[in-house]
């Protein structure tokens, strides 16, 4: 793809370094419990820990048994144990559960608990109110960067979303800073950071002070710009249907810390596979970013070389068949695997796709990112909503609506609402509650636009007499302007034209041509003006936030300035990373992209739901 | 937004989107599979010593010898040992009352690292210089902690709380101070600092409010959720502190104090929030007859908008659905009803969504009088259901039924407005769909494609389900000879349809356009 790409793009830093330095730390952690231990590991920190160690690395450091955190009582013998946890208060309550029952039971063990990426008071003080502080020693691993590819970091957080954006917590700001403060001191010094969005500019307060209480060291710099956004200056994007390759397979069968699981449907067998999907992959990587109506075409052309290499041995003599066996036998093996697997998982892809109307959907997509037939789209949706279809999918596209909107109209969204309600359950009550807070399902307010209210709100904050008019909009909820910024940044590119998914001209191939992701595009702007210059009108919309500071003056024209890490603070999607990499290629940009977590609209949703109790 | 119908399906037409459909999809499958059969044809080379270069994969997938394997395998075999009775361990060491040093203080809590378990190893990893550079925090010696009585400034505190070290907020007395303590770590932008302040604030300002509403009950005093008799000051002075105010509440929820959370939100005036969060707490009560009478007693709430509506509803439908429940699963007992028998009940009807519940009725009682509470039509007149969606879920049934007499009747005999012919407050298309996604025959599918009134589409979803006689007539209907002629190679030779197509075109009294 992007056969305009420019060939000298930059080289990539090595970022297993960051898997390397954790792991040594969690020896370090382990071995500060010496002697047999059991383990307990939270349940999603498992595939992180995959990543980074394995079994036989746990045991040679005396970990015993592993178990995961259930939240019941514990069957361990052992007389010492290690909690491995993300800093949750219920965790911790469920441990100190742990802790009483063996004091009432005359027990006596050693406990340890590990949080990672850090500790947090609230879970200190849940120690000390259920009595066993001090029975229990605690520690932090900072494991706060899981490199998942060449040109991909996760925080693997995907809490963050809901804390940050929904409840308002900003126990994460600091971690987000630490992150990149960490990266700063193994790849730095930045030479320039741009953000835009209220926790990326706090991200940028705490990485600063990080580095002004450290000490500075002079380095070779190997990452020259830094890219902060928040997920709320864009959930258009993220609402949409992937397309692309890895989003699709990131929709479909859910890709968990770069690894996927193809069921009996995809391997044709009773068993299912797991299957690492990254750059290794050699198929993988040359089908990734493409969008899917090329992927048929390209894999049939593989197949059709793998033939000819594997025909070459024919009239071979037993010396060329030697060289052929050592040399090429083995990758063209690998390659035919690989290429069996991603032929069935698109076959897979295809079938379910073509069950769902797929085509219906992506055409009412298509039309709420034009703001065109928006009345077929209600009743598109209505309809969708009626025949109980996919409950989150339902949500996803009256979140759409409601984004590119700019609210619903009241009687649209009461109707609606009801008739969510009756569909999938008067639960939901709190789904709304909680989409209305943020801003991604609301009522058109009658009358006098929010904008309006908002600014004269915003002058009256300090006032303590305007305690109760900012009441009204003591949510986090931003205000979508997204017709505007479609306009202004020509998002959705003019339908007359032919647009060539095969021979992509810009970024909105991601989406079969009609629609470049907004995030990605407020990168690109940026990056070409090298500021926020002339789009001061863009962020008025997006509510500002926004800044572009100048740190370490760069002492030479080098590479580490065309690489640019990228931090998206509450998740960004596979059709985002896509998107990055063409305007990389495009541009002699690599890029680097820093998420705390991977995201696609159902996680994003799912989010919000409000399961727990 | 006024593009005309033409323009409209120029539009979607057009090479751009056409460039990925999924509506193709046919012949893209067709072709993956022929690739994919190609790939799996080449080289039996590969079957002798296939398996060797994938990762070694357990029964469950997972690959052996990772964290996540390993710790399934540790699951299961603790099952296996729950299973065999055993007698209790007993431990043969005397219980050890070592480290009981577990003095509730308020200062050791915001301590940080206790001292004790200092079981240092030192180990090879110490001597990897670029650990210790890029982890200087790890392991500092936790002496540097001054004297408790030490004097840290409101500002060095809330830093020290930042870093995540030990602090003391005890100095911290007068209201003035701990405002300034929590104004400050609002500035700092740090939520752990915000939360450790404010759980400070909490235990010195606000008395213990379970303990009060404990007493109340104790002494049988009726005990006011509604009085603020404990965190008058705090509440007050969160009002006018958003950002702290938003970390006491994820706090609180969090922590699960609710009744401290009601009564801040209430005090707030937030009262539609407090109403949510009451009526949250249904999920909680698995009894369906207390559910039932919890959810009546929410409906006093004051909840926003048409919230208090939907919750009636709610308890409406669960108060129904308890009454259908008990009487289906005694039909079903003593097996009266053939339906029951036939199509066996997969699951209670209880806590379902009131349209899953109208499926069921739509199944299970469809012919009922419209008075008793499991029929269709009451269900549907009690909750106000669209025709359309009522329309929409009575099709799914009686087609999931293959009551394909039902079926055609909800389209004819709909006497009230007088119709004759078929007529449906849903597309067509939309129809075809249902029923054929309740796997109806060809010759039912067939009737309702006939009915779709755009010959495209109908083209398009007659040759979806095989419809032929719909695309012959069609195409003759277009006068288009050569979709005819090309559809022809679509027919199974020597069939009726092939006959017919070929009588077509030799048909000299039609006037072909092309």
């Amino acid at each position: 793809m992007a056969h305009s790409a420019r060939r000298d793009s930059p080289e990539l830093p090595d970022l297993s370094l960051l898997k390397r330095l954790v792991r040594d730390q969690l020896i370090y952690l382990l071995e500060q419990l010496p002697g047999k231990k059991d383990l307990f590991i939270d349940s999603d920190l498992m595939s992180p820990l995959d990543r980074i160690a394995n079994v036989s690395t746990l045991k040679q450091h005396e970990v015993d048994k592993l178990y995961k955190v259930e939240h019941k009582p514990i069957v361990s013998i052992s007389d010492q144990i290690c909690f491995l946890i993300r800093p949750r208060m219920q965790t911790v309550k469920w441990i100190c559960d742990v802790v009483n029952a063996d004091k009432a039971a005359g027990k006596f063990r050693r406990y340890k608990i590990i949080f990672t990426p850090q500790k947090f008071y609230a879970c200190e003080a849940v120690l000390e109110e259920q009595g066993v502080f001090g029975d229990v020693t605690t520690d932090e691993w900072a494991f706060y960067l899981l490199p998942l590819d060449e040109d991909i970091i996760s925080l693997e957080l995907p809490e963050f979303f809901r804390d940050n954006f929904l409840a308002g917590d900003q126990r994460w700001v600091r971690t987000a800073g630490s992150a990149l403060h960490l990266l700063h001191s193994l790849f730095g010094p930045f030479s320039k950071v741009y953000g835009i969005g209220r926790c990326s500019k706090m991200t940028y307060e705490s990485w600063r002070e990080q580095v002004e209480q450290g000490e500075q060291k002079a380095r070779h710099a190997e990452i020259g710009n830094v890219f902060l956004i928040d997920r709320d200056v864009d959930f258009v994007t993220p609402l949409c249907s992937q397309v692309v390759y890895e989003g699709l397979v990131d929709d479909i069968f859910r890709i968990k810390c770069g690894c996927v699981e193809f069921g009996p449907e995809v391997t044709s067998s009773d068993k299912s596979i797991k299957v690492m999907l990254n750059s290794q992959d050699k198929v993988f990587n040359e089908i990734r970013n493409e969008h899917f109506s090329n992927v048929f075409g390209f894999l049939s052309q593989k197949a059709r070389n793998l033939q000819t290499a594997y025909d070459k041995r024919r009239g071979m003599d037993i010396q060329q068949m030697k060289t052929f066996v050592s040399e090429e036998l083995k990758g063209l093996k690998q390659e035919h695997r690989l290429l069996s697997l991603h032929i069935s998982a698109s076959e897979s892809i295809m079938k379910k796709k073509t069950k769902q109307d797929f085509q219906e959907l992506l055409k009412t997509e298509h039309c709420l990112l034009e703001g065109f037939e928006i009345r077929e789209c209600i009743s598109f949706i209505e309809e969708h909503i009626n025949r109980q279809v996919s409950m989150i999918e339902s949500l996803r596209l009256l979140c759409l609506l409601s984004v590119t909107e700019n609210g619903l109209l009241p009687k649209d969204f009461k109707s609606l609402k009801a008739q969510y309600l009756q569909s999938y359950g008067a639960d939901h009550l709190l789904t709304f509650s909680n989409l209305r807070q943020l801003g991604l399902l609301v009522e058109q307010q009658p009358g006098e636009t929010l904008t309006v209210m908002e600014s004269k709100v915003g002058k009256l904050v300090n006032d303590r007499t305007a305690v109760k008019l900012t009441d009204a909009f003591s949510s986090l909820a931003k205000k979508s302007h997204f017709r505007a910024l479609s306009k202004k940044l020509n998002l959705v590119p003019k339908s007359d034209e032919e647009y060539d998914l095969r021979v992509p001209r810009d970024m909105a191939y991601i989406f079969s041509g009609a629609y470049i992701p907004l995030s990605c595009k407020i990168i690109e702007q940026v990056l070409e003006r090298d500021g926020w210059t002339g789009l001061e009108e863009v962020t008025r919309l997006i509510n500002g936030h926004e800044f572009a500071v100048t740190g370490a003056d760069p002492k030479s024209k080098s590479d580490a300035q065309r690489i640019i890490l990228v931090m998206f603070l509450g998740g960004c999607t596979f059709s985002e990373i896509s998107a990055l990499r063409f305007l990389g290629k495009e541009r002699g940009y690599k890029f680097i992209v820093v998420t705390t977590a991977i995201t696609n609209s159902s996680r994003l949703l799912e989010a919000l739901l409000d399961n727990n109790v | 937004m006024m593009k005309s119908k033409a323009d409209e399906e120029d539009y979607w037409n057009s090479s751009k989107y056409n460039a990925f459909t999924f509506d193709d999809a046919d012949d893209e499958l067709s072709a993956l599979k022929e690739t994919k059969k190609a790939v799996n044809s080449i080289g039996p080379l590969l079957a002798e010593d296939g398996e060797e270069d994938w990762e070694r994969v357990s029964w469950s997938g997972e690959p052996v010898g990772s964290i996540s394997w390993s710790v399934k395998e540790m699951a299961a075999s603790n099952q296996r040992a729950d299973r065999e009775p055993a007698f209790p361990k007993i431990s043969t060491e005397t219980p050890s009352l070592g480290k009981s040093q577990s003095g509730i203080s308020l200062s050791s809590l915001f301590k940080g690292k206790p001292k004790g378990g200092n079981l240092q190893t030192f180990n090879d990893v110490l001597g990897d210089p670029s650990l210790r550079l890029y982890t200087p925090e790890l392991r500092k010696p936790k002496s540097e902690y001054k004297d408790l009585v030490s004097d840290w400034s409101a500002e060095e505190t809330v830093q020290r709380l930042q870093q995540g070290k030990g602090v003391t907020l005890e100095k911290f007395r007068s209201l003035q101070d701990k405002l300034l303590l929590l104004d400050l770590a609002v500035a700092a932008h740090d939520g752990n600092a915000i939360t450790a302040v404010l759980i400070y604030l909490k235990r010195t300002l606000c008395k213990g409010a379970s303990l009060r509403w404990f007493c109340c009950r104790r002494l049988n005093v009726t005990f006011s959720p509604f009085g603020f008799f404990c965190s008058e000051v705090l509440f007050r002075e969160l009002e006018s502190r958003q950002t702290a105010l938003r970390h006491f509440i994820h706090y609180l929820t969090e922590n699960r104090e609710q009744r401290l959370l009601l009564e801040l939100l209430r005090a707030l005036g937030r009262t539609e929030e407090a109403a949510l969060l009451q009526y949250k707490d249904y999920k909680n009560i698995a009894d369906e007859n207390k559910r039932r009478d919890f959810l009546k007693s929410c409906l006093s709430l004051q909840f926003g908008g048409e919230d208090g509506n939907h919750v009636q509803d709610h308890y409406t439908l669960l108060e129904r659905q308890i009454i259908i429940e008990a009487a289906d699963r005694k039909a079903e007992r003593e097996g009266k009803l053939e339906v029951f028998q036939k199509f066996p009940r997969k699951a209670s009807i209880l806590n379902m969504p009131l349209i899953t519940t109208l499926y069921y009725c739509c199944f299970y009682h469809y012919n009922e009088p419209e008075g008793t509470f499991s029929s269709p039509l009451n269900v549907r007149q009690t909750f106000k259901i669209s025709e359309k969606q009522y329309f929409t879920t009575a099709l799914a049934a009686r087609a999931k039924l293959k009551n394909w007499t039902d079926v055609d009747a909800m389209f004819n005999s709909r006497n009230w407005l007088g119709f004759s012919k078929k007529k449906s407050p849903l597309s067509f298309q939309r129809v075809v769909d249902i029923l054929q996604k309740n796997s109806a025959p060809t010759r039912v599918l067939q009737e309702y494609v006939g009915l779709v009134s755009d010959a495209e589409l109908r083209i398009g979803l007659a040759q979806k389900h095989k419809c032929h006689d719909i695309v012959i007539n069609t195409y003759r209907d277009m006068k288009d000879r050569q979709q005819l002629a090309e559809y022809r190679k679509k027919v199974e030779r020597g069939s009726a349809e092939e006959r017919k197509i070929d009588e077509l075109l030799s048909n000299q009294q039609i006037r072909w356009k092309n």
